[in-house]
């Protein structure tokens, strides 16, 4: 089939790290720690100042009330006068040093002023385009440190960017920053999925005139046809192990969802009815897949094996329900309930059933968990522009993320990444 | 792409009937000369040319109608190329079946022509739900056109879902002309 000069990839452009995204947060967690960051002795000669990084990504988790130094600038612990801090709890101060071969190390301390101890001392070295990334572990570390769970400042998040004619495939860190395009086409893009170690995103695309699956290497951008089959070929979900993928085709007869191995072999049916069957997505064990179908007469959600068979239906609220993710621990899931004309954002406990709704109502669609299990990622619109936002679990911080241009749809929160 | 559609069925219709006009005029050259057949076969030669060239010219005159024929035909078809369907239905409505009838008639007095069913939905889902009844529209529309006289192998289905709206408005008036199957023939 002749392929159109539409289709472009774009390789990892060496693009100047601007915010792409505009950052909203309001609401606060249950506690907020009182914290002070310094600026770091030396990052003034860094394009990315160290210290603004570290603190918009505690500022956007509203678990952090940040503290003004008020001038006060130690650079090390000896420096550092406790009585000067009353206002705070914690205090952040650090270092950068320019190495050879572009090379710079941050040295950093987490200071505690209360019990006046020292509760972090790390020193980390990268090259100088890193300077993000290494305030991202920084906060992470900091993050890991003072509310016991990962920070997620260093994971990335895919969607779909939609300017004009244009569909883009983005994959950007969760800040917005350092967008990566993997496609851009005239022709939908949709459901964006990666790879539990973060090496590959699978997705549809209608290059080829109708939805096929193809999944692609973030590394060397290469990628295979993973599903063609005459029809839709949609929805793909990675196991956790990475080797197989759940699939949704139409090829047999209505929406069915299937087993696919990473390689495009293997092909297994596992679900048999006559109706909608689709968006699979598995358990962190890998063992069961929730999905949405309307066997029962409307789109509601199910559970089932992983091997297939029995399907047990869970949600029983509001008109519809779509697009269930399982929560890192396995404890809950996330979904998207369709009730009195309005899409919400939802959280149901396995062993409880109970549901919390977490959103206003809106246009609030594709929810995905951080891998912390702390945030919420979905996509909703503002005076008619797609934009992403985030709620924290609990229902309290919510950020609302702003593209400079077009309309974001189609958002998936990436896995931790091994360093 | 219905605009094209619709041009060229124009230009068609404007050839068959520049065609039919000179189909006209050979049919009376013809009576012309059957009426001076002593004088034609007086040169058998010529009458072997003759003869030749006035088959070929028949051949060209019904190929012409057969072509003028086939546009009038996707003509009364072409403004009426697209079924819809309420909120989360995806069966064919009592009001779209005579337009489902006309395309499958059509499409069993011409074996040779292909057809495809392209679904769509409104937003009021997840895109991939959406997805999913835009082929189940996409497939009721196909069945229904086989029933109507198509065979199973003219026609292919496909569905965009919520991908390519006709209309964006977060409103009845949009979502009802999304909720659509094109019958289109490329």
């Amino acid at each position: 089939m002749l392929r159109l000069c539409s289709l472009i990839i774009l390789l990892c452009m060496a693009l100047p790290a601007r915010a792409v995204l505009d950052i909203e947060v309001t609401g606060a967690g249950e506690h907020q720690t009182p914290i002070a960051i310094i600026p770091f002795d030396g990052e003034n000669l860094m394009e990315q100042h160290i210290s603004e990084v570290i603190k918009s990504d505690l500022l956007r988790t509203g678990l952090f009330k940040l503290i003004d130094p008020e001038g006060k600038a130690p650079h090390e612990t000896k420096d550092v006068n406790y009585a000067d801090w009353p206002n705070t709890e914690t205090l952040t101060i650090g270092q950068v040093t320019q190495l050879t071969n572009g090379r710079i190390e941050v040295r950093f301390r987490l200071l505690d002023t209360v019990t006046e101890t020292e509760l972090l001392a790390q020193a980390v070295s990268s090259n100088q385009s890193q300077t993000r990334a290494i305030a991202h572990h920084i906060a992470d570390s900091i993050y890991a440190k003072l509310t016991g769970s990962p920070g997620v400042f260093s994971t990335r998040i895919a969607y779909v960017n939609r300017l004009g004619a244009l569909n883009r495939l983005v994959v950007a860190d969760s800040d917005g920053y350092g967008e990566h395009v993997l496609l851009e086409q005239k022709q939908p893009i949709m459901s964006p999925a990666w790879s539990p170690h973060g090496k590959s995103l699978a997705y549809v695309s209608f290059e080829q005139g109708r939805a096929m699956v193809y999944s692609q290497s973030l590394k060397t951008q290469k990628r295979i046809l993973l599903a063609s089959f005459p029809g839709s070929n949609s929805a793909p979900a990675w196991s956790p192990d990475g080797r197989q993928l759940a699939i949704v085709l139409t090829h047999e007869g209505s929406s069915q969802i299937y087993l696919i191995n990473k390689d495009g072999s293997n092909l297994r049916r596992i679900s048999f009815s006559e109706s909608i069957d689709t968006e699979p997505t598995f358990s962190p064990d890998g063992s069961f897949l929730l999905f949405t179908s309307d066997r029962g007469g409307s789109a509601q959600i199910y559970r089932m094996s992983v091997n297939g068979g029995y399907a047990e239906r869970l949600t029983f609220e509001g008109t519809n329900n779509f697009s269930p993710r399982f929560s890192p621990d396995g404890k809950s899931f996330v979904f998207a309930q369709f009730k009195g004309g309005r899409f919400y954002i939802a959280v149901q406990d396995f062993s409880s059933k109970q549901v919390q709704i977490l959103t206003p109502g809106g246009w609030e669609k594709k929810p995905s968990f951080a891998p912390n299990g702390k945030l919420i990622l979905f996509a909703t619109e503002i005076l008619g522009r797609g934009i992403l936002a985030t709620v924290s679990s609990d229902g309290r911080v919510k950020q609302r993320m702003t593209p400079q241009k077009g309309d974001i749809r189609e958002p998936t929160w990436g896995p931790f990444v091994k360093q | 792409m219905k605009k094209l559609i619709l041009a060229l069925v124009i230009i068609n219709l404007l050839t068959a009937c520049a065609s039919s006009k000179s189909k006209h005029d050979d049919e009376q050259a013809n009576l012309d000369s059957s009426s001076n057949s002593d004088v034609v076969q007086n040169d058998n030669e010529a009458n072997g040319e003759n003869a030749a060239a006035i088959e070929a010219q028949n051949l060209a005159d019904a190929e012409a109608a057969k072509a003028a024929e086939e546009a009038a035909a996707q003509a009364a078809l072409a403004p009426q190329s697209s079924v819809y369907f309420p909120f989360d239905v995806d069966t064919i409505q009592e009001s779209d079946k005579t337009i489902v009838q006309a395309h499958g008639a059509y499409l069993s007095e011409h074996a040779e022509r292909k057809a495809r069913a392209e679904g769509n939905a409104d937003e009021r889902g997840s895109s991939e739900y959406n997805l999913a009844l835009g082929q189940r529209r996409a497939e009721n529309t196909k069945k229904a056109l086989v029933l109507s006289g198509a065979n199973t192998d003219q026609v292919e289905t496909i569905s965009y879902g919520e991908e390519r709206p006709k209309e964006t408005g977060h409103d009845e008036a949009s979502w009802a002309q999304n909720r659509r199957v094109d019958i289109v023939y490329p």
